[in-house]
């Protein structure tokens, strides 16, 4: 199908104003500044278009911001891709910058805001550099800053750029981190189009939904909505990655199989198939490859698309290890703030441990699931709630593995 | 207003009311940890989930506000199977050396276990021991019994504006500890021990000094005196068997004297002699033109406080010992003279409500007397401890007198242990050295209570004397920062680093609850209605001191003994 979102990556010099320009770029921002900010709003509302981490609309989104008396309001561009295996945000920052500027600033425009952050992984030094020559680029040229191209209307975006905490890519979080302290996720509500950051309304949206934008002001709503699933129009960036023949940043319609995924564009998996995190390490383990991609076919067999990320892997890897590499991962990303979160990590941990070292007792299966279900009952963010979704999955699918690692018990 | 139904009882609260409070209202107890009236609520422990109808999640009640038609359960079988496991969480990562922890049985984390049926633990116990934090001068931390709800932090941060402690690293290696973890001892720490007071577990103890205590009285070739500080007597008999609010001193002396010290004094004939320096000298700054609004100097925490953030308004501070050191440099010159006592011999001990003391008597320029002015100081739970060891019946005590020398006190010297207290007290002295004439009304309305910043005019001769009372670090912020920026109205301010003064020291009873602080308060100033001496300055010891041994106020002998000086160490490596 034709690529809304990485069209154009394979370009040359694409970073360079003067290509983005040649090629059409800003032309959507010329447009929208003719238009009435309710217009564009109505176009991202016939698009449908929903946030692709949460599937949250993001014309709902944006005209509680707009409603909102308070004033300065922000927008806040989540960069911070932290979660293992996601590589796509990072191949728009470096590729195509200019886009995501001007969704933006078409962004600030439409909810009435004046400053728009970017706030990049501490990791992507690069990317971060790229977004920053971009942003003096656009400067220069007038398309940022004051009274853009002579509209009256102004917006200045800024670069921050975090210390590489996973936890700060949650929304809250991030925001937190961006006023100066440890970004450990708020309790919602109030939401972020409420009080966001420096408790101002506040529109936050990852890279990939916002790049839609300047194709929506162009060719008009109507014409996104009807693209790719009718549930949810527009394309997904899919991060394919593990024990297949080819990994990469896929573009393909919500509602694609897993099977299509890996093997037609993944050229199949190396080895045999064993399970497949289907969406980020906090997601469920599956086996079935005829599982569609989308928000709820995933939630139908207990898992999550979260931001679209595939990690395949065959028979040689351990179930065991794979749990507890997971679990190491969130007792490191964790904000430590929730006793259930962080003594559950802990406790999990500990217990997955035995399992390890064919220590376990047969008790501990029923205790994981108790605790996964404590966890999800109790942790405040997603983090914590899903933090031993990967462990329970995979005793429900390969039970036997944790059952012929517990202690042989008839010792006499 | 908004109408919810918790526990199929309908409650009718404000809009903005949390689920916690609206469960109050109707005395439906939710358990907390985290939470603690008079912080900001956080919301980090998950002990007081509730289950909402309609809701997929459990939802903490300490943050969740109420919404109109809500049906809560607090105890339905899910939320208290939650409820055991996060404390089983708890207490797999905390360090179960319960019977000898210095917070056995009021601790709030075996509390809980206990009344949430928790009789067993499905998670082994997995601390990864580290060492105590011994850094400091007063205060231990604990790290192993660490639970990380914050409380210390908040209390750190938002009440006494020092941000001496917060959370370092994140995930399951979150700890809270100083800045680069250098330890409370090398940080801006004011040793005020209000984070003792609202741990609910046994992670931040006082630095003891009971086993020191115990050796010297043991030791006979030791001369062991002691001073006990005015909020004492309004504190120590809580957990000692009598009601909040009971007034010990006579139980108090005769405990002390049953313990074995060798000489029985009290640190309130110092609050009357802190108050014949303190008065002079703002009699002096007054009419001298010299430095105002003149601060007191009397509490350790607010004078570290200073030093590291205000050193700039050192020379508004008084330059008077607080009452410790000046009876501690007093019992090795004086007393020693008087009694003749090798002043070698003597060890001076002093009962305190406040872990700061510890700190003030370490200080290296307290040693006027050729000693250490002050050898150990033991808080109100120490002695409360050493009592108890000794097997002493306290209730059953008789009222005893104290020795005489360094003992007798008025009504102005008691109400020292509460904020106000001292302003008060200097007042009744600073009229007579102005007027030369007795100030009839003795008591001060304004500048009693717990109001966290209180301020009154007082008309002396014609001048308006402007006051000012604050308590609590926070609000003595807004005060110093007034003098900074040159619009401080005041001649003098008096500032206590705990809220509620020296009866919510550091070094009292376990509790941050003001109610109770003020109670104790409540009791000295009772106490002083009933004294039949009000004003230092008619206190027959503090005559004879001077007659015999000081000359007058601020003379070169005082100066020598009773005043001292400070350090700026906001750049102090």
């Amino acid at each position: 199908m034709e690529e809304l979102l990485l069209k154009n990556i394979r370009k040359t010099n694409y970073q360079n104003i003067s290509v983005y320009v040649a090629d059409g770029g800003y032309q959507a921002l010329k447009k929208s500044l003719f238009m009435k900010p309710e217009d564009i709003l109505n176009e991202v509302k016939k698009s449908c278009l929903t946030g692709r981490s949460a599937a949250f609309p993001v014309a709902t989104k944006w005209s509680l911001t707009r409603q909102n008396s308070a004033r300065p309001k922000y927008i806040v561009c989540n960069a911070d891709e932290g979660e293992p295996g996601c590589f796509k945000d990072r191949l728009l920052l470096s590729r195509d910058p200019h886009r995501l500027l001007e969704a933006m600033i078409i962004t600030g425009y439409t909810v009435g805001s004046q400053q728009g952050y970017i706030y990049i992984r501490g990791e992507y030094t690069n990317e971060s550099q790229i977004v920053e020559n971009a942003i003096s680029q656009a400067e220069e040229n007038g398309y940022l800053g004051e009274n853009i191209l002579g509209s009256g209307f102004s917006f200045h975006i800024r670069v921050y750029q975090g210390a590489g905490s996973y936890v700060a890519g949650e929304e809250t979080a991030l925001l937190r981190s961006m006023a100066g302290f440890r970004p450990s996720p708020g309790i919602r509500p109030p939401y972020p189009v409420k009080y966001g950051y420096l408790g101002k309304p506040t529109v936050v949206n990852n890279v990939e939904t916002l790049v839609n934008i300047p194709t929506i002001v162009l060719n008009g709503g109507d014409w996104f909505s009807e693209i790719g699933n009718p549930d949810y129009p527009g394309t997904k960036l899919f991060c394919l990655s593990g024990n297949v023949n080819r990994p990469g940043v896929y573009e393909l319609p919500f509602g694609v199989t897993l099977g299509e995924l890996i093997n037609e564009y993944g050229y199949g998996v190396r080895g045999e198939l064993k399970a497949i995190l289907p969406g980020g390490v906090a997601s469920g383990l599956v086996t079935d490859l005829n599982i569609k991609m989308d928000y709820k076919s995933l939630a139908k067999v207990n898992s999550l698309l979260g931001p679209g990320v595939v990690i395949v892997m065959n028979k040689d890897v351990d179930i065991i290890a794979i749990s507890i590499h997971t679990l190491e991962f969130f007792a490191r990303e964790s904000c430590g703030k929730c006793s259930v979160c962080r003594e559950g990590i802990r406790a999990g941990l500990t217990i997955m441990n035995r399992f390890a070292r064919n220590e376990a007792e047969l008790g501990d299966i029923e205790l994981l699931k108790t605790l996964r279900r404590l966890m999800y009952d109790t942790a405040n963010c997603v983090l914590g709630q899903a933090a031993l979704n990967a462990t329970v999955s995979a005793i429900r699918l390969f039970r036997n593995e944790f059952e012929s690692r517990v202690r042989n018990q008839s010792v006499w | 207003m908004v109408t919810l139904s918790i526990n199929n009882q309908k409650v009718v609260v404000p809009e903005d009311t949390t689920v916690l409070e609206a469960a109050r209202q109707i005395n439906v107890n939710i358990p907390t940890l985290c939470h603690l009236e008079g912080l900001e609520n956080y919301g980090s422990c998950r002990i007081c989930v509730v289950e909402i109808e309609g809701e997929p999640r459990l939802s903490p009640s300490c943050m969740r506000t109420v919404s109109e038609g809500m049906e809560i359960s607090t105890n339905s079988k899910r939320v208290l199977k939650a409820r055991r496991m996060i404390i089983q969480l708890l207490l797999a990562n905390h360090a179960e050396n319960c019977p000898t922890c210095e917070r056995s049985q009021n601790c709030e984390l075996q509390q809980l276990a206990f009344e949430l049926g928790v009789r067993e633990n499905h998670f082994v116990n997995m601390v990864n021991k580290v060492p105590l934090d011994m850094s400091g001068p007063a205060i231990i931390r604990d790290p192993n019994k660490c639970i990380s709800c914050g409380r210390c932090i908040r209390m750190c941060h938002q009440i006494q504006s020092v941000g001496a402690i917060d959370f370092m690293n994140h995930g399951t290696d979150i700890m809270v500890t100083t800045a680069l973890n250098k330890g409370l001892g090398n940080v801006e720490c004011i040793n005020c021990g209000q984070c003792i007071h609202v741990c609910p577990v046994g992670a931040i103890t006082e630095k003891p000094h009971v086993d020191a205590v115990w050796a010297a009285i043991q030791d006979n070739t030791k001369h062991v005196v002691v001073q006990a500080a005015p909020s004492i007597r309004a504190a120590l008999g809580e957990e000692l068997g009598l009601a909040p609010g009971t007034l010990v001193t006579g139980k108090m002396y005769a405990a002390l004297r049953r313990l074995g010290f060798d000489a029985v004094l009290d640190t309130n004939f110092a609050a009357d002699l802190t108050i014949m320096e303190e008065a002079s000298e703002l009699v002096q700054r007054i009419k001298n033109g010299g430095i105002l609004p003149q601060l007191t100097s009397c509490c350790p925490g607010w004078i570290k406080f200073a030093e590291h953030f205000y050193p700039d308004l050192l020379p508004n501070i008084s330059s008077c010992k607080s009452p410790q050191q000046m009876f501690g440099s007093l019992v090795k010159t004086y007393y020693a003279q008087q009694k003749k006592v090798e002043p070698a011999a003597i060890i001076s001990v002093s009962v305190m409500p406040c872990t700061a003391k510890k700190f003030e008597a370490q200080r290296p320029e307290m040693n006027a007397s050729g000693f250490r002015d002050v050898d150990y100081v033991l808080t109100t739970r120490e002695l409360t401890r050493m009592i108890k060891e000794s097997g002493l019946d306290f209730a059953g005590l008789p009222d005893e007198q104290a020795d005489r020398l360094m003992s007798r006190y008025t009504g102005a010297a008691t109400i020292f242990g509460t904020t106000g207290g001292v302003m008060e007290a200097a007042l009744r002295t600073v009229y007579k050295l102005i007027t030369d004439t007795e100030l009839s009304h003795l008591e001060v309305q304004p500048v009693r209570g717990l109001e966290g910043i209180k301020e009154a005019k007082v008309n002396i001769n014609g001048m308006t004397v402007k006051i000012a009372v604050a308590h609590g670090m926070a609000n003595a912020r807004i005060l110093l920062e007034q003098i900074r920026s040159g619009v401080s109205p005041y001649h003098f301010i008096e500032i206590m680093a705990c809220p509620g003064g020296c009866v919510g020291g550091g070094g009292q009873p376990i509790g941050y609850d003001m109610v109770l602080r003020s109670t104790r308060g409540k009791v000295l100033y009772s106490e002083d209605t009933k004294l039949p001496l009000r004003r230092s300055h008619d206190n027959t010891e503090i005559k004879e001191v001077y007659k015999n041994f000081l000359g007058e106020p601020l003379s070169h002998k005082s100066h020598e003994l009773l005043h001292t000086t400070y350090i700026n160490r906001r750049n102090k490596k």
